[in-house]
């Protein structure tokens, strides 16, 4: 599939926006822009998304070039933890009761 | 990955794998992805109300930057032009989540300025006073919010998330302009008289921001199906003017609303009837200010034109030189 932005059509490309609110935190996508080149995607970023200071860092991407998994393979992709609750604390339910476990 | 087309032969028509998953997650008022299977019908539908909903927002700029360099006082200038810096970052916003659904930029900017493409018709109207900022951020936005507040959950991804950060800043945008009626309201004779001839002026036309009436709404109906709209016109309609009878009694103006009531039996405040053949004159481009409107966004496009280029050209001579410099390094090596 073509991204949208990545066409003859589209003079500029479009990128991915990460903000990172604070120290400490992850990057978390907030949305996409439009810009020429990474610098001027950056300065955009900071225009567009950190007017209220919404964030400490910025990261952009081009979107086309993030790979995704196969949205039609959903099951079958994400299949594999299925059934496999044993992963997770509250599989273990004999230990109620007893502290700090 | 292909998708075979069944004819519709027998009783119950047969629909495609993806058409039933994308079926199953509106149904459990889940949210569609831009990658997902869609109906082509949805997509179009998105593109439309998307890309229509993002030129209100540039050009909602206009009627009020014509204010910024007459704002009364400089914390009033710095807040109007934090404000229509807003409005450009929500029409951004929106073009963004369009993007994701395949439209180009370059088309809905090239719809948009040969007068293809529709936008609110609020913004056609003109303000000749200051205190039109105030109707504004309290109607206009008002309106707006009560408008996009369900758009949060609509069924679509990026057009819900937009929504989200769009619906954060725009209460700065109703109180602000809340602020600035009661603060004429509170002035001389005169600033008062200012305050309720611009309500007089934008009440009808904000509450004709809903769209028209329910029995008159052509696209509603599947558009509330896909859960991309959750609350039909008339009922968001309704639910704004509830919210601003009290808020008019706290500014001390009057809905220009002779037969304006409140119904005992519903817990409703009735309105008059509201004049659709205006409504339709704007829409058919025959507000007051349509043409001003759309030239002013010509004029800004070709004007801009060459900062666009010149942008481009600088991008793809940086990417030459790097790449050169990239050769350069592989020969030394």
């Amino acid at each position: 599939m073509t991204t949208p932005g990545d066409s003859a059509a589209e003079i500029w490309p479009l990128w991915e926006v990460f903000v990172r609110s604070n120290r400490g935190l992850s990057h978390v996508h907030v949305g996409s822009l439009h810009a020429p080149d990474e610098t001027l995607a950056v300065r955009n970023a900071r225009d567009l998304y950190t007017r209220r200071s919404e964030g400490v860092s910025v990261w952009v991407v081009p979107a086309a070039a993030i790979t995704t998994s196969d949205p039609d393979a959903k099951g079958a992709f994400f299949e594999s933890p299925a059934g496999k609750n044993y992963r997770h604390a509250s599989y273990y339910s004999k230990s109620e009761g007893v502290k700090h476990l | 990955m292909t998708r075979t087309i069944t004819p519709d032969t027998s009783a119950t028509a047969v629909i495609s794998v993806e058409e039933q998953q994308f079926n199953d997650l509106i149904e459990a008022d889940s949210r569609i992805e831009p990658r997902d299977w869609m109906p082509e019908a949805y997509r179009k539908s998105l593109v439309r109300q998307i890309s229509q909903h993002a030129h209100s927002e540039i050009i909602g700029m206009q009627p009020e930057s014509n204010w910024i360099t007459r704002a009364p006082s400089l914390k009033r200038k710095a807040i109007l032009m934090a404000k229509v810096q807003d409005e450009a970052g929500h029409g951004l916003y929106l073009y963004s989540a369009a993007q994701t659904l395949g439209a180009t930029r370059d088309d809905m900017t090239d719809a948009l300025i040969a007068g293809k493409a529709r936008y609110s018709s609020i913004f056609n109207y003109p303000t000749p006073s200051w205190a039109d900022m105030g109707s504004i951020g309290w109607l206009v936005d008002g309106a707006a919010i009560c408008n996009q507040v369900p758009l949060c959950r609509a069924s679509y991804g990026p057009y819900g998330r937009a929504m989200v950060r769009i619906c954060k800043e725009e209460s700065f945008h109703q109180r602000q302009g809340f602020e600035i009626l009661l603060e004429l309201m509170q002035g001389t004779d005169e600033q008062r008289q200012m305050a309720q001839d611009s309500v007089n002026r934008w009440y009808w036309p904000a509450l004709m921001m809903f769209g028209p009436p329910d029995d008159d709404s052509p696209n509603s109906a599947q558009s509330m199906a896909w859960k991309i709209k959750r609350h039909s016109n008339d009922e968001l309609r309704q639910r704004f003017v509830n919210m601003l009878v009290p808020q008019a009694a706290v500014l001390g103006v009057t809905l220009p609303d002779p037969d304006l009531h409140f119904n005992e039996e519903t817990q409703q405040w009735d309105l008059g009837t509201i004049d659709w053949t205006e409504f339709h004159e704007v829409l058919a481009g025959r507000g007051p200010n349509n043409a001003q409107r759309l030239q002013r966004r010509r004029d800004a496009h070709e004007d801009g034109a060459w900062v666009r280029e010149a942008a481009a050209a600088y991008a793809v001579k940086q990417i030459a030189l790097k790449q050169s410099a990239g050769t350069k390094e592989m020969a030394a090596s």
